[in-house]
């Protein structure tokens, strides 16, 4: 065991910067290279050169613009206190609308900001796509990477635009912010019954798990080979060695089945792609086609009855006909979110800072033993 | 017979870690060997007792063949760590003994053929992680806590239902940091392999009428977009690296909590609110 795995670089040959294969405009190159030591440890070590077209950069400005006006919009929200704005910064959020603006753009301080954040971060990533696609396309390769990419673009859509438009709300829709967003991911599980029983979900998630399971196959299965020239996948794809053979091999062997030097991309292709795709297709059916998947499991016989353990009957939401928007997972009390620091009038939430004022909870509280 | 063209040459004896050549031989395309044999016994036997289980409904949702809600609860948290009654959860112990043998055994095997075949031990030891996440799961955090009751059910809706609790037990578990660490790694893993996915398919399937492309147009590609390539080796050292880490600080977010946080985990968050710098 004591061999060399190929876990990193032992030796590093500097030589020249590659320049880069001829394009038809290479004055959008930016010249710029460099060697990183660290990097070629585990990679190769050249920095650039960097392709900055005006697709590339019209990306950039509008990305950067929505960055920067969250970050302003979460600083004016602790009354523009800079150390506040540090201290607070997980818990801060731009809000998208509240639900009687409905489709309407209100004002910047009434969701305002957070339709112009979204709109210029849609921009920036739909540039950023075309990009990817054309810089293809300039190289002669498949657009494989903008199609895999798109997946991707179709789940944030989902979550931001389409289904929000369907539900005919842009309160509907996913606040920007570290702990803000993880708030609504769980107020949304709740409400619509605990999104753990909708089939989709459970796709996504297998998918998301499958493609971490079977990218830890195939890297670990290349490393194995590396030392018989297994990372060279694209001639061993058109001209199959010995490394190809073993590492196929082994899983034929192992569980009785094996991908191909190719086909292995193509199962990679689909995990990834499938987990965003069914991960749309669960959101987008939340709320529109079904409206609690605990009951949903219950009348298509997933879920089992299970007996009755609150003497009152636990409401189920969707079962009333009450606005469900606004629903608090935690409903902290009302009030400043720290002693000293008005929040401005953004309509806000209060943030899970109030409860560490009240830390000192009764021990029943605690896990039940 | 299940052989590839190439296959013959390679299908020679030794490797073995245990038997010597006694278990040295393939069924169909399967290679066998002790811990072949172990894997069978291990896993028949565990099924079975699965499927006993499911016939005497010892799940909470009573006898079901319904696949969605056959359960197979842990006992009691009153058995504490001793052994429970066939009827109250022993079946649960036994089939995880059973689970942790067959998979140890499937990760033994791995490496006899690694070995048969000249290869590194790179797959076993990922394959080592997930066992690693298991038996956190359904053996270190419950002996930490004092009773297998806190290992997971196995069923479908039910171990759905054991996360979803355990989850708001800790009233809100995307606050859990090694939580948030996993899910980024598990997020990144994803977003990696389909990138690498996407960059090979694309090489060798380029624009209509080309020739196949190389590594060079691998690296110009994701130096014109990103301004950086890791390179061909790189990708699986870094795929390892982010697949491996999902599972490290999955096993890690749920063996601290019980253990070493009781509290709702967005309460953790104090100390940086707290934090002597901010005043």
């Amino acid at each position: 065991m004591a061999e060399y795995q190929n876990l990193f670089n032992q030796l590093q040959v500097r030589h020249a910067p590659d320049p880069g294969l001829p394009i038809a405009d290479p004055e959008n190159r930016l010249p710029d290279t460099g060697f990183s030591y660290w990097l070629g440890r585990i990679g190769d070590a050249q920095l650039g050169p960097v392709y900055l077209g005006w697709l590339g950069i019209l990306s950039l400005i509008t990305g950067g613009l929505s960055i920067i006006i969250m970050g302003l919009v979460m600083w004016a929200s602790v009354g523009w206190d800079p150390v506040q704005f540090v201290r607070q910064l997980p818990w801060l959020a731009v809000e998208p609308p509240s639900p009687e603006w409905g489709l309407r753009i209100p004002p910047l301080n009434q969701g305002g900001w957070w339709i112009l954040c979204g709109g210029l971060l849609t921009a920036s990533i739909l540039l950023w796509w075309t990009r990817m696609y054309t810089r293809a396309r300039a190289l002669g390769l498949g657009t494989h990477v903008a199609w895999s990419f798109a997946a991707a673009i179709w789940l944030y859509l989902v979550l931001g635009f389409i289904r929000p438009v369907i539900m005919g709300s842009w309160s509907e829709a996913v606040p920007f912010g570290i702990f803000p967003h993880l708030d609504w991911t769980a107020a949304f599980s709740i409400r619509y019954g605990n999104l753990f029983y909708n089939p989709f979900h459970m796709l996504s998630i297998a998918f998301l798990y499958g493609s971490a399971l079977l990218f830890a196959m195939h890297a670990a299965t290349i490393l194995a080979v590396a030392k018989m020239g297994g990372d060279r996948e694209v001639d061993q794809i058109t001209d199959r060695g010995t490394a190809a053979e073993r590492s196929q091999l082994f899983w034929r062997w192992t569980m009785g089945f094996n991908a191909t030097m190719e086909s292995i991309h193509r199962w990679a292709w689909w995990f990834a792609a499938l987990t965003v795709i069914t991960g749309g297709i669960g959101i987008l059916l939340t709320g529109t086609a079904v409206d609690n998947w605990y009951l949903w499991g219950q009348k298509h016989g997933l879920i089992p009855q299970y007996p009755a353990v609150w003497e009152a009957p636990v409401v189920e939401p969707g079962e009333l006909d009450a606005p469900h928007q606004g629903m608090s997972f935690l409903s902290a009390p009302e009030g400043t979110l720290v002693a000293g620091v008005a929040l401005p009038d953004l309509g806000l939430p209060v943030s899970f800072a109030d409860l560490t004022g009240s830390a000192d909870l009764p021990l029943e509280t605690e896990m039940g033993r | 017979m299940a052989m590839l063209s190439f296959e013959k040459k390679y299908r020679v004896r030794g490797g073995t870690l245990i038997g010597g050549d006694l278990f040295d031989f393939w069924i169909g395309p399967f290679y066998v060997g002790f811990f072949g044999v172990a894997t069978i016994f291990f896993a028949l036997l565990g099924t079975a007792l699965c499927v006993y289980g499911a016939a005497i409904g010892e799940g909470l949702a009573g006898q079901t063949w319904n696949l969605w809600q056959i359960s197979i609860a842990p006992p009691p948290l009153e058995y504490g760590l001793g052994l429970a009654p066939m009827l109250e959860g022993g079946l649960w112990q036994a089939i995880t003994v059973c689970a942790i043998g067959a998979f140890v055994s499937w990760a033994l095997r791995q490496a006899e053929i690694s070995r048969k075949l000249g290869m590194g031990y790179h797959v076993p030891w990922a394959y080592g992680v997930a066992i690693l996440a298991y038996v956190t799961l359904v053996v270190v955090r419950p002996v930490l806590m004092g009773a297998w009751g806190h290992g997971f059910p196995y069923g479908i809706i039910s171990h759905l239902d054991w996360v979803s609790n355990v989850g708001y037990q800790y009233l809100h578990f995307h606050y859990n940091p090694a939580h948030m660490i996993a899910v980024s790694f598990f997020f990144t893993t994803t977003f990696a392999l389909g990138l690498h996915g996407s960059l090979i398919l694309s090489v060798t399937n380029p624009k209509k009428g080309e020739p196949v492309k190389t590594p060079e147009h691998e690296n110009s590609y994701f130096r014109d977009t990103i301004g950086y390539s890791i390179g061909a080796v790189g990708i699986h050292r870094l795929g390892l690296f982010l697949a491996l880490n999902a599972g490290i600080w999955s096993a890690i977010c749920i063996v601290i909590s019980g253990p070493f946080w009781t509290r709702g985990w967005p309460e953790w968050w104090s100390w940086w609110l707290n934090l002597p710098i901010w005043s």
